[in-house]
């Protein structure tokens, strides 16, 4: 049945990806919420926790304020809290309840910006969906609001990109300057993955403006209307790709480097069953395309890249019994029980390698995820 | 050390309250709250699992599935743990309760093995939109008439409205106990996620007694849970699972006795001696000294030999380690402790005495709170290499000290012995450094001891 999950994990929710993408940017993120998103985020979605003293809180929310509508004291309390830290900016997030109760995140943000003269932002996130759609968000809004025009603007803004392709081929062969987008621990975790995937780049000849937003400040993200190029890593950062394009002309490329391969996947982002794949990917848009063409190559096998972060358990096991020719999955390692519901011929000769992610296991497998774009470790 | 990211001010003074002008219950104004990484304490997943064999259903959004999922796995236990997933859908079109019964049905379908018992949690949703828990769990419980089912609850959002839901899931943990015929030697200790040390005195003066105690962190199968519906006497200990208590013994008949967690000597004196009177009403006698001489002896002895090993060292305690800190900040400060800080958000209603005790003598006591926004920014604070001693957990993670006696939830002690026993691990902690951060961030401290499968 849909929705249910007799045995595998949920992915960190909208809510939780509004904060993981705000992070080290010296805003202050305010989940309107009673209890429990706070330590759920804290504990698990967010390995920086202990050693990074970013300003995320709940608004402890009662079951009178939502009854009341009473939004007066989530505002109040935010403002009270600004005035004493001077965050660089204020974002409210919603979860299950506001939603329900039909809080307006964007006005709540519109009277805290007037009440303080700090940027704010309202996120419209009800935690019923993934922190792909709340990282996005945030990285969307972070991307109008915060990018500055720069002082030599080279280009018009562009709106269509399917018509832009062959311009921006012939820009990104001239390209020196780029900007990383959709960097959170919960894709690459804390293992220097985001600083490879600079390295990486640094060592093809670009500069890097700003990644977002692992590593960079918000000066320097302000500065990412200087870059000739975007580069997006995961989908969290497509939607910021979007808006740099419709607001400075930039154009992006999709994928991630892994095995310190340049991987583009611009095209092959909407994804697509491959009923003769031999080795399926799991997880994360970007990431699992991204991987399935690396291994495409390495390997000589069929590979195939599935997001699941919007999937539930039925439509999964529907995909994996899709594919005669299934040989092995790449995974996160919570998964694997998953592989009790396929068809019980597959199921016995898959072979199932762990790929924890953070996104979905946590903090559970940290020490075992593997820093990938200076090695693919698969033995396959 | 916290790395800053900001430009706040904030210092460790900023956050504090002096006792003298703390006021009750709650000495810290509200707002935004801050959730520090200890984690020690357990959560209604951790004590759901306390029930052998059971299988847990969470039915919620996604953001709140997240922390009860990876609270699972972290336990191993994802084999006894299933999610149905409340989307945005489900609201708009108002099929919660539709969503709630084919969900948990397709779950217990699903599973390998058929549990004797599943424990199916509703959240805010549930309630905000009006669900009919009894077409929910009537219909539940008419399809699986072979298993179990219990209503349990995942609400924080009515967390100030009645019951919290800590102590309503105590009091749901026991609610498939079935009625059974009586056995007037039978006792239960409830609504403790750690076991009751066997040290104790209550636990020593039960088994003295001759009395069967039952407990559920000792509970193998599922069949021996049932067993503790024999118990004449159910005694609770844990503030929060006293609602639970009294809950049961008007389900199932026998008598509920709440026995407060203290320090003082004469508040434990006369629950101890409360036991005893219970147990001559049934007829049976208990070879106690009433005065409980010798263990104020010891107790004393402790004080002693603990205080002549830390000295001056300064020692802060939090609300984490047990029900009623400021019990233990008054004992300890009237023993020549240099208690100078205690951690909490609130003062419970069993704190009174205590609160108006070290109002007046001892004002300068330093109260901060572990929830309040300034928190965040207390771990960064320097200390100049000062060596602070921590009782609990946030204490410890507060003032960044590896000197700290690692107990949450009164760590399954009881009477004296608490006191002996919290002054050893004084001492060891003192002498020993433990890798606190690690062990801070380790959720349902103990749990993997008392969760049967």
């Amino acid at each position: 049945m849909k929705q249910t999950s007799g045995f595998i994990s949920t992915y960190s929710a909208d809510t939780f990806g509004v904060c993981s993408a705000l992070y080290e940017l010296g805003g202050m993120v305010v989940m309107h919420d009673a209890s429990g998103c706070n330590s759920t985020y804290t504990t698990h979605d967010e390995p920086r926790w202990y050693d990074m003293d970013s300003m995320i809180y709940i608004s402890a929310l009662t079951e009178i304020e939502a009854i009341m509508g009473d939004d007066s004291k989530l505002i109040e309390d935010i403002v009270r809290a600004a005035e004493e830290l001077h965050p660089r900016f204020i974002a409210v997030a919603g979860t299950p309840i506001p939603a329900m109760t039909g809080f307006d995140a964007d006005a709540a943000a519109r009277v805290i910006e007037d009440g303080t003269g700090i940027p704010a932002f309202g996120f419209a996130t009800t935690g019923m969906r993934s922190y792909v759609h709340g990282a996005g968000m945030a990285f969307e809004a972070i991307a109008e609001r915060f990018v500055e025009q720069p002082v030599s603007a080279k280009r018009q803004p562009e709106n269509n990109s399917h018509e832009t392709k062959e311009s921006e081929k012939k820009s990104e062969s001239k390209t020196k300057r780029i900007n990383i987008l959709g960097l959170t621990p919960l894709d690459f975790s804390v293992n220097g993955s985001d600083r490879s995937i600079k390295e990486f780049y640094e060592k093809k000849g670009y500069e890097i403006v700003s990644s977002w937003a692992m590593g960079s400040s918000l000066e320097e993200i302000g500065r990412s209307a200087g870059a000739d190029l975007n580069i997006v890593v995961s989908e969290t950062g497509l939607g910021a790709a979007l808006k740099l394009k419709e607001r400075f002309g930039i154009p992006y490329k999709v994928g991630t480097p892994f095995g310190g391969e340049d991987i583009d996947v611009t095209d092959e982002i909407e994804g697509a069953l491959n009923p003769n794949a031999e080795i399926l990917i799991l997880g994360e848009r970007v990431g699992s395309l991204s991987l399935a063409k690396y291994l495409t190559v390495k390997t000589g096998k069929k590979c195939m890249g599935y997001a699941t972060t919007d999937s539930d358990e039925d439509e999964i096991i529907n995909v994996i019994n899709s594919l005669k020719d299934i040989q092995t999955i790449i995974a996160d390692p919570l998964f694997k029980p998953i592989l009790k519901l396929v068809e019980k011929e597959k199921s016995e000769r898959i072979q199932f390698i762990s790929l924890p992610h953070e996104a979905f296991s946590g903090r559970l497998y940290r020490a075992d995820i593997p820093n990938l774009i200076l090695k693919v470790p698969f033995d396959i | 050390m916290l790395k800053k990211i900001g430009e706040n001010r904030i210092t460790e003074n900023d956050a504090l309250v002096r006792m003298g002008e703390a006021n009750f219950p709650v000495p810290f104004k509200g707002g935004l709250e801050y959730a520090s990484p200890a984690r020690g304490t357990w959560n209604i997943v951790h004590t759901g699992m306390l029930i052998p064999e059971a299988h847990e259903i969470f039915v919620c959004a996604a953001s709140c599935l997240r922390g009860v999922v990876l609270t699972a796995a972290e336990m191993d236990a994802m084999d006894r743990f299933s999610t149905v997933e409340v989307k945005e859908n489900n609201l708009l079109d108002g099929n919660l309760e539709e969503l709630l019964i084919d969900g948990v049905s397709d779950v217990i379908d699903k599973l390998e093995k058929r549990p004797p018992a599943v424990l199916v949690y509703t959240s805010c949703v549930h309630h905000f939109t009006g669900c009919d828990w009894g077409v929910m769990f009537g219909t539940l419980r008419e399809r699986f008439s072979d298993i179990d089912i219990v209503d349990c609850y995942m609400n924080p959002t009515l967390r100030k409205s009645g019951l919290t839901p800590d102590q309503t899931m105590r009091r749901q943990l026991y609610a498939l106990l079935k009625p059974r015929e009586k056995n007037s030697n039978a006792v239960a200790i409830i609504g403790n996620d750690l076991p009751t040390r066997k040290n104790s005195d209550l636990y020593k003066i039960l088994k003295a007694s001759g009395l069967k105690i039952h407990e559920i962190t000792s509970c193998r199968t599922y069949a021996e849970y049932q067993e503790m519906a024999e118990s004449s006497l159910y005694i609770t200990y844990y503030p929060a699972a006293k609602a639970g208590g009294d809950a049961l013994a008007k389900r199932l008949g026998g008598k509920h006795i709440y026995l407060p967690y203290s320090w003082d000597y004469m508040e434990i004196t006369r629950a101890l001696n409360s036991l005893k009177s219970e147990f001559e009403g049934y007829g049976i006698s208990m070879d106690i000294d009433k005065d409980y001489d010798q263990s104020i002896s010891e107790c004393e002895k402790a004080f002693e030999k603990t205080l002549k090993l830390v000295g001056d060292t300064p020692i802060a305690i939090d609300y984490t380690f047990c029900p009623r800190p400021t019990s233990v900040a008054k004992m300890l400060l009237n023993h020549g402790f240099n208690v100078k800080r205690i951690y909490l958000d609130s003062f419970t209603g069993e704190e009174k005495e205590d609160y108006e005790y070290l109002k007046e003598n001892h004002p300068d006591l330093e109260l901060y709170p572990t929830v309040d926004v300034r928190s965040r920014f207390l771990a960064s604070a320097e200390r100049d290499g000062q060596k602070w001693l921590a009782i609990g957990q946030k204490a410890a993670y507060f003032l960044n000290t590896d000197h700290f006696v690692n107990i949450v939830e009164g760590g399954g002690m009881f009477g004296f012995e608490a006191i002996t026993d919290t002054l050893e691990l004084m001492c060891d902690a003192f002498e020993n450094p433990k890798n606190m951060r690690s062990l801070v961030q380790i959720k349902g401290m103990g749990c993997g001891n008392c969760c049967m499968g």
